[in-house]
């Protein structure tokens, strides 16, 4: 009993991580071929121990190879890194003080605070991307409202750039920041920061030398929760982006269904899952000390 | 100050030429319609260890507050050494507190939690560093200076914010139920420590706490409130021994109230508790006016029980034993009177032999000095 219940999520990574990292991994190292599935070899079992041996001798790193010399590809991981970066560094400018706010609400509001950040998850994810489309775009509400106001004489060119991106992506993952942020700020005691002031703190002081340092697990917890989803976003800069917005998610999904080039997209694939596996450890390390200290 | 050889009482509340370090005046505090304090005077002598005493929501915690620099004052002045504190924030005054959570910032170790009001001050380095290495001996953690406050143990901690809040050497400390959290034991090893440290330091301690035998055992004075009102405010031998109120009787210690009437009032005060029965008399423990509702006060220790009537004393009523609890070194009898009220009386066990001269049901006699007992108005 104890054997099936330890069983049961090694059987859900087997199923649903290594099998299917497993093919990718495989496509990766095949030639592309005009077929069904478009790429070469496949397993044919049928043919006996030969077959397989030639099956395994025709895989190779060609298609790595083929990455490192275009400099599309390279261009493209570090333009998604820079976008990762900045997205997650602006969400936190913008969640933090949500957080702190949240936190400092008083009890009885906290759940319907809570409950607002969470709420447009109830709506598909694809839908509030394209109501985005209606608001920046050139005659979007954002500009007509501008317009009218009387900021700007002309509107504003904000949807299919990098901007756009940004919106989207900050407005996308603004509760995967708030919420982490806003446990460590809740749970924080009070009195530490009557203490700060106490010993001869200002304000300002207290948040810098007290509040920040006792919400930086959930700051750097915010910040991965951003950043690994963002590295692979596809969906947003297809939408709000333009041309010259470069992502490995774009990248990949061109090479996959524009291009047909399954073997091209897998390898795009793998690169990007090694360069993630380096935030989710970091991500993960963060999460056991903090367990520890709470402990 | 104590001069060579003999010990002079420390009294300077006493000496009309001495000047209070803090002077509350007239302070009455709001929140609301609620009135947490309600126009309270006090003033604190340097180097005093002050307890504010009552029960949970009498509003010393609000007080103290006010004297930190968390809250102002709606009404009234409280001025530290002669500075009004009215505009003051509690960042730029020379009183420290000790929180009763100990409000120990997690994130930094034990020396860098004691540094912390220090480097606030910018002073130098090596400055600090000797500052702390003295709190860390004063309170002796001296090996556990490197630990976070979650690796050291609750006694631990709050040394440790002892150390902390002592460290910029305020005018005033305030502590906040600064032994709530601990057990028994510790508690009571650490109220001498506290007053050693309170001695060697010759800070002035302010003290909240609703713990009446702390306040008892570490304070020079004791003011006892009650709804955001001061009551009494008096050393703890005169709380303890000439309440002014039947609730600072009732409050402090263990006590036998008896109702009635004020009798007659000459050297001592009578009251007139029962029909046919001889008044009780006693010390008037406040200004009283014939006739007028009063309550006589005994403390159980001062009562003696005896199965002959004590014909030389004048207070002595007769009573069964209702209840015997023995606690080891005392042992306390209910006896009621036919009267309906039930009085305590505590006895000494001086002598190990179980030798037990009352028993259940017993009719016995308890008697009283004179001047065992005060008549109190109300």
């Amino acid at each position: 009993m104890r054997r099936l219940l330890v069983g049961i999520p090694y059987l859900w990574l087997l199923v649903l991580f290594l099998v299917p990292f497993g093919i990718v991994a495989k496509i990766s190292l095949s030639d592309v071929a005009i077929a069904i599935p478009p790429y070469t070899p496949t397993l044919d079992l049928s043919g006996g121990w030969s077959a397989i041996r030639a099956y395994f001798a025709e895989l190779d790193f060609e298609n790595f190879a083929f990455l490192a010399s275009d400099d599309l590809y390279w261009k493209a991981y570090l333009s998604s890194l820079k976008i990762a970066a900045i997205s997650t560094f602006l969400t936190l400018l913008v969640g933090f003080p949500m957080a702190y706010a949240m936190a400092r609400a008083p009890a009885a509001w906290r759940p319907a605070l809570l409950m607002l950040v969470i709420l447009p998850f109830w709506t598909s994810f694809l839908i509030r991307v394209y109501a985005w489309i209606g608001i920046l775009s050139t005659e979007g509400f954002l500009n007509q409202f501008l317009l009218w106001i009387g900021v700007i004489n002309e509107p504003l060119t904000i949807l299919n750039t990098n901007l756009a991106v940004y919106i989207g992506i900050v407005y996308t993952y603004l509760p995967f920041m708030i919420l982490p942020i806003y446990s460590t700020l809740e749970k924080m005691d009070g009195s530490l920061l009557e203490a700060a002031e106490d010993l001869g703190c200002s304000r300002a002081q207290a948040f810098w030398l007290i509040t920040v340092p006792l919400a930086r697990p959930g700051i750097i917890a915010g910040s991965f929760l951003v950043f690994i989803p963002t590295l692979g976003e596809f969906v947003i800069p297809s939408l709000l982006g333009g041309s010259g917005t470069l992502m490995i998610g774009k990248v990949l999904w061109e090479e996959f269904f524009n291009n047909r080039d399954w073997p091209v997209a897998s390898a795009v694939a793998i690169i990007l899952l090694l360069i993630l596996i380096i935030p989710i450890v970091l991500f993960q390390k963060n999460q056991q000390r903090q367990a520890e200290a709470e402990k | 100050m104590a001069s060579s050889g003999q010990a002079e009482v420390f009294a300077p509340w006493e000496d009309p030429n001495e000047v209070p370090l803090i002077k509350i005046a007239g302070v009455t505090k709001r929140f609301g319609d609620f009135t947490a304090i309600d126009n309270v005077s006090i003033d604190i002598y340097r180097q005093e260890f002050f307890a504010l005493l009552g029960p949970s929501g009498c509003g010393k915690t609000t007080l103290m507050r006010m004297l930190a620099g968390f809250e102002t004052p709606s009404e009234g002045l409280i001025s530290i050494d002669g500075q009004d504190m009215g505009a003051v924030p509690p960042n730029q005054r020379a009183v420290n507190m000790m929180f009763q959570s100990y409000a120990l910032f997690p994130h930094l170790s034990v020396w860098d939690n004691i540094a912390f009001g220090l480097r606030r001050d910018g002073l130098s380095k090596d400055k600090v560093a000797a500052r702390v290495e003295e709190m860390l001996k004063l309170v002796q953690l001296g090996q556990f200076a490197r630990r976070k406050p979650h690796q050291i143990s609750g006694g631990q901690r709050q040394r440790v914010a002892l150390a902390r809040s002592l460290a910029k050497a305020p005018k005033l400390l305030l502590l906040d139920e600064p032994l709530g959290a601990l057990d028994k034991k510790l508690r009571q090893e650490t109220q001498f420590e506290l007053m050693d440290i309170q001695e060697k330091t010759g800070t002035t301690f302010v003290i909240v706490t609703h713990d009446q035998e702390e306040a008892m055992t570490v304070a020079s004075r004791v003011a006892v409130m009650d709804h955001g009102q001061l009551i009494q405010v008096a050393t703890p031998e005169v709380i303890y021994e000439q309440p002014n109120s039947v609730y600072v009787a009732d409050f402090i210690g263990d006590v036998n109230l008896i109702e009635g009437a004020v009798g007659a009032i000459g050297d001592g005060a009578e009251l007139l508790w029962a029909e046919g029965r001889a008044a009780l008399m006693g010390q008037p423990g406040a200004d009283l006016s014939k006739g007028s509702k009063a309550t006589f006060a005994i403390r159980p220790e001062k009562i003696a029980i005896s199965a002959e009537e004590p014909m030389d004393r004048r207070n002595r009523v007769q009573g069964k034993i209702l209840d015997i609890g023995y606690l080891g070194n005392l042992s306390t009898y209910h006896v009621e009177l036919p009267e309906g009220p039930v009085v305590k009386c505590e006895v000494g066990n001086r002598s190990r032999i179980e030798r037990r001269d009352f028993t259940w049901e017993d009719e016995v006699w308890l008697s009283w000095s004179d001047t065992a007992g005060l008549v109190l108005p109300g």
